[in-house]
């Protein structure tokens, strides 16, 4: 066993402590981090990719159609309009598919908004690709402007053929506060 | 050294302010958690006045949070860890043969940063905005996004405690490892020791991380973080998790001392030597090591993959397993044993009966489809107060009955320490029996209203808390009654059953044990 002093307790305390340090950082260093990669890998919590979808050539499986449908809804406080154009989608898995969010500043003043996305079921998410996405960025709206925010995605055909219908809500945050500091892109 | 001997206690207030003894610092300690779990049990009578009828009577809904809040808190790091560390203190080194702790200025400090401390976390009761009141668990963004500016307080408090939590394991297993007499392998150890040995290699790896989790909410509050912050790109079930990952070895922490407790105390009054002890050696290191795998069974219903909720869901029921262990050796130590019923050993056939109760809803609450019908429901309430309660607060009271005569020479008074317990068994069984029902029936934790079909069972409830929180009176009233005035003891065993090194010292123990390590013989072993 390994002596860090001749005195025994002395021995014992550095180790203990080291310990605890570790500990300390283990929350930081490797707990964090782990959590994000393990969401990010296995659509924990209907955590979507936070970069695009770079589309790999694929045949359209025109004998299956998947119902897409959208949610939108503000976080607490959050004083724009925000809603989906289309509220759903019948889709092709292995189509490249095209809808929009709108998106409305009803305040005199500049805003900055992000979106987060989650999917449901989240065994979905995995199959579902986005190829450009509004939350993939911080959306700032000079006061009483509104915008249309795009979205273009694939669902893969590999898709379990037990899930029918995907869910992609979007929740809506007033980030004006944090707006400049770079924000992990959802 | 030579020439100046202490055998006594230093006069004065600065004894016990500057005292490095492991008596007096296990005293302080026994004293400052009782205090707390007065303090902590008048939040709790304040909980049960309010639902003792249906409708806001007393108080309002933000200030019945900050109590469910505090109450926990003052519960668990205020009452039931520094009581035990208290009797860490005092029997450990009495029960290896040491002379003292190995860091007695050490030990010190980890009981004298508490008082402020816990001075601190009481007073933001009185601040701008309330106390915290996201809970016990003060899950983000309750505890971050929505809290009040006390928060902070709260932070540093929860880092202090855990600085205390983290120095007192370091001694208790500096003083284990290094200062046992000769003769007193590891496989001879009293199981108290054995079980604090465990606890405290648990303290030292996660204490850390709940400073992780709170420092985490202080740069979230304060510094512009989003560790649980969905805008920021962070996640408020991250928290959960970090949280959870001290959280559940933490009731372990607080339950693993009172099986040793209770595995002293049952064949003392048996007349038996423990059934099994090896057996309960590796039980409780299987339950130490278990508790770090399962802490996902708090977050069944937070969206978790059906592979983890069944991950979760047979790890925790393995752990049922070293745990019947546990109950069946104590259950066969007193099997044809010559059984007498003194009050420490009425309070631990209590723990047995009521901790298997506690431990079955447990396994209830383990299923995962089960659980998201349980889940924040007074059946949750039900299950952890038969553990916390009757398990470590009724150990830790036949902790003190046990060995209060030997540290001051006095015997309590016999029939005032059973009446105490018939009140307490009745008490906490009324209070905390019908929440079974009504939680099954859907009442959710941590409301100050609720609905009329639930009217009767709670106020048989708050019935049973007023009669439960009376009888720590009579328990507090029989300990000074003994302390000043009880009638002097002045066999070293106390006890025909009692065995260990620390009956072999006269009584009442002198300031000074074991200034020369004892010889160990056979007869010591596994006691």
């Amino acid at each position: 066993m390994l002596r860090l002093s001749a005195n025994p307790t002395i021995d014992t305390v550095i180790k203990l402590v080291t310990v605890a340090v570790a500990m300390f950082a283990f929350v930081f260093v490797v707990m964090v981090p782990l959590y994000n990669v393990l969401c990010d890998a296995l659509g924990i919590n209907g955590k979507t990719a936070g970069q695009a979808y770079t589309a790999v050539p694929a045949a359209v499986d025109e004998s299956r159609t998947v119902t897409i449908q959208f949610l939108a809804s503000n976080n607490e406080g959050m004083p724009w309009q925000f809603a989906p154009t289309r509220t759903m989608m019948k889709v092709h898995p292995g189509a490249v598919n095209d809808t929009v969010f709108f998106a409305r500043n009803p305040q005199p003043n500049a805003m900055v908004a992000q979106a987060i996305p989650s999917i449901s079921p989240s065994r979905a998410v995995q199959y579902f690709h986005k190829t450009e996405c509004f939350c993939f960025r911080q959306q700032p709206l000079a006061g009483e402007s509104s915008a249309e925010l795009p979205l273009q995605f694939i669902v893969d055909q590999d898709l379990p053929r037990d899930i029918g219908t995907i869910t992609l809500s979007y929740t809506l945050f007033d980030i004006t506060a944090l707006a400049g500091v770079p924000v992990a892109a959802r | 050294m030579g020439e100046h001997h202490h055998h006594g206690p230093a006069k004065g207030l600065t004894r016990w302010l500057f005292t490095t003894n492991h008596k007096d610092i296990g005293t302080m300690y026994l004293w400052f958690s009782f205090a707390m779990f007065i303090l902590g049990g008048f939040f709790a009578m304040i909980i049960r006045a309010e639902l003792f009828q249906p409708g806001l009577q007393l108080v309002e809904p933000e200030f019945f949070n900050q109590m469910t809040t505090l109450h926990g808190l003052i519960m668990v790091f205020g009452a039931i860890m520094p009581s035990f560390v208290g009797l860490a203190n005092w029997l450990i080194p009495m029960m290896i043969g040491a002379p003292d702790m190995a860091l007695p200025r050490m030990n010190n400090w980890s009981f004298w940063i508490l008082p402020p401390t816990f001075l601190l976390l009481a007073s933001t009761l009185f601040m701008e905005g309330g106390a915290p009141q996201a809970g016990w668990t003060f899950y983000a963004p309750l505890s971050t996004t929505y809290a009040g500016p006390s928060v902070t307080f709260f932070i540093f408090s929860v880092h202090v405690l855990g600085l205390s939590s983290i120095m007192g394991s370091i001694n208790i297993i500096a003083t284990v490892m290094n200062m046992r007499a000769p003769g007193m392998t590891y496989m001879k150890m009293p199981l108290f020791v054995w079980t604090w040995l465990i606890t405290a290699f648990l303290l030292v790896a996660v204490m850390p991380v709940l400073a992780g989790a709170v420092t985490m909410m202080l740069m979230d509050v304060h510094f512009g973080t989003s560790f649980f912050s969905a805008a920021g790109g962070g996640d408020p079930v991250l928290f959960q998790h970090v949280f959870w990952f001290f959280g559940h070895p933490e009731v372990y922490i607080i339950i693993l001392p009172a099986f040793g407790v209770v595995s002293q105390i049952i064949p003392a009054f048996s007349r038996k030597p423990l059934f099994g002890y090896d057996s309960m050696v590796y039980a409780t290191a299987s339950i130490a090591f278990l508790s770090f795998i399962v802490w996902a069974h708090h977050m069944y219903t937070v969206g978790m993959p059906v592979a983890g909720e069944l991950f979760f869901m047979y790890a925790t029921m393995l752990i049922a397993v070293p745990t019947g262990v546990k109950v069946f050796n104590w259950v066969s130590t007193m099997w044809r044993g010559s059984l007498t019923f003194e009050t420490p050993m009425l309070f631990c056939i209590g723990f047995l009966i009521l901790f298997t109760i506690g431990g079955f809803t447990g396994l209830m609450l383990s299923i995962a489809p089960s659980d998201f019908q349980y889940h924040d429901s007074y059946f949750v309430v039900a299950h952890f107060h038969y553990v916390m309660v009757a398990g470590a607060v009724f150990s830790m009271t036949a902790a003190i009955y046990f060995w209060l005569p030997k540290w001051c020479g006095r015997m309590y008074n016999e029939s005032m320490g059973k009446t105490h317990f018939w009140i307490s068994f009745i008490g906490f069984n009324l209070a905390f029996f019908p929440q079974h029902f009504v939680g099954l029936a859907g009442m959710p934790r941590r409301i100050p209203d609720y609905a009329l079909q639930f009217a009767d069972f709670n106020m048989m409830s708050s019935i049973g808390a007023f009669i439960y929180g009376a009888s720590q009176i009579l328990f507090l009233y029989n300990v000074i009654a003994t302390i000043v005035a009880g009638d002097p003891v002045s066999d070293k065993k106390v006890w025909d059953g009692a065995e260990g090194l620390e009956w072999t010292i006269p009584t009442p123990a002198p300031y000074h044990t074991f200034e020369t390590p004892p010889k160990i013989d056979a007869a010591h072993a596994h006691s």
